[in-house]
């Protein structure tokens, strides 16, 4: 029962995301408000972390798993892609690295953390 | 025979699961990054659908009762973004930083090479979230007019490619910090990334985790209010 109790308690935040959603037309996804909402119930000691410890762990868990049917879609969208797949490659091998490049390295230069000087 | 397994959920979930546990005990097995559980399940299941002439469109009609999991599972990112707020109080502004000044790149960066490669409308928005987790990127994707399949194609393989080039990357970075590698991961390449950041260490772990909650938050109000 108990990990019925904290399955209830995500899927109630996950349909407040929804309804948000759909109240706010914002254009923000449901899963943000869902998760914005429970960060806030977290911090204001409405929702313990131990009332959704294993259910919520258990669903972080499995989120790998739940890419594969949708990257299964490539069946479908190999048509489309063929025309910008250039294009469509150097943009995300590009832009990801960027990206790790700029988070990773404005963290460690204001984490102050120096470890490549041997002292 | 193919009616009856186009139509049947338990056959396609049982399917994507016991292929998932023998890609994820193969990569164990193999120690190669490049051979991800999700590239090398959706690659056999692809070949399954096609020999058994069952349509994609009934395999994720299929599948919905799994991936109906991908929304409450993201909302449940709370829990470890609440947790490691407070383990990481003194490294917070360094971590929101790092993820920000990422976050902002990544959106200029794509933004810029689709005008470079003069990609329509379309093309661009469905590209834009593509950093961020599928049940953020996706409906973020098609409220601007993107197709969403292209958007999650576009989410996984740079998830894909951040966790199989994150610990070269940070080599030839010289990234070194455990806190700002886990920055990048989840930064750049999401819960995909953050797989490999766990590996890397718990903080990587705990810092990556955090990280793809704050990029997901900040693309999800930033593209439909800048864009």
């Amino acid at each position: 029962m108990k990990y019925l109790y904290q399955a209830a308690v995500i899927l109630l935040f996950t349909f407040l995301g929804e309804a948000l959603a759909a109240l706010i037309p914002l254009g923000i996804p449901a899963a943000i408000w869902g998760l914005i909402l429970l960060f806030a119930a977290l911090c204001f000691k409405i929702v313990k972390p131990e009332q959704i410890k294993e259910a919520s762990g258990w669903m972080i868990a499995i989120l790998p798993l739940l890419f594969v049917a949708p990257t299964v879609n490539l069946l479908d969208q190999a048509g489309t892609l063929a025309e910008s797949l250039p294009a469509f490659i150097i943009i995300i091998v590009v832009s990801t690295f960027v990206t790790f490049a700029a988070a990773g390295l404005i963290t460690q230069l204001l984490s102050g953390r120096k470890e490549d000087k041997n002292d | 025979m193919t009616e009856f397994l186009s139509g049947s959920s338990l056959f396609a979930i049982t399917l994507t699961l016991l292929i998932w546990r023998l890609a994820s005990f193969l990569q164990k097995k193999a120690k190669s990054p490049v051979l991800h559980p999700i590239l090398v399940s959706t690659a056999v299941i692809i070949v399954v659908l096609l020999v058994l002439k069952i349509p994609n469109a009934a395999y994720q009609a299929s599948m919905k009762p799994l991936s109906f999991l991908m929304t409450p599972a993201t909302v449940c990112l709370a829990v470890p973004l609440y947790e490691q707020i407070r383990v990481l109080r003194g490294k917070l502004p360094a971590i929101l930083a790092g993820v920000a000044c990422g976050t902002v790149v990544s959106l200029l960066c794509v933004a810029g090479l689709c005008l470079l490669f003069k990609l329509d409308h379309t093309m661009t928005v469905s590209l834009l979230p593509k950093s961020v987790t599928t049940a953020i990127g996706a409906p973020l994707s098609e409220g601007m007019g993107g197709l969403s399949a292209i958007t999650v194609t576009a989410i996984i393989i740079t998830g894909i490619l951040g966790n199989i080039s994150g610990s070269f990357l940070c080599k030839i970075l010289k990234i070194k910090d455990p806190i700002a590698q886990g920055a990048a991961l989840g930064t750049a390449a999401h819960v995909i990334g953050t797989t490999r950041a766990n590996e890397l260490g718990s903080i990587q772990g705990a810092v990556s985790s955090l990280s793809l909650a704050a990029a997901g938050i900040l693309t999800a109000f930033l593209i439909p209010l800048v864009f």
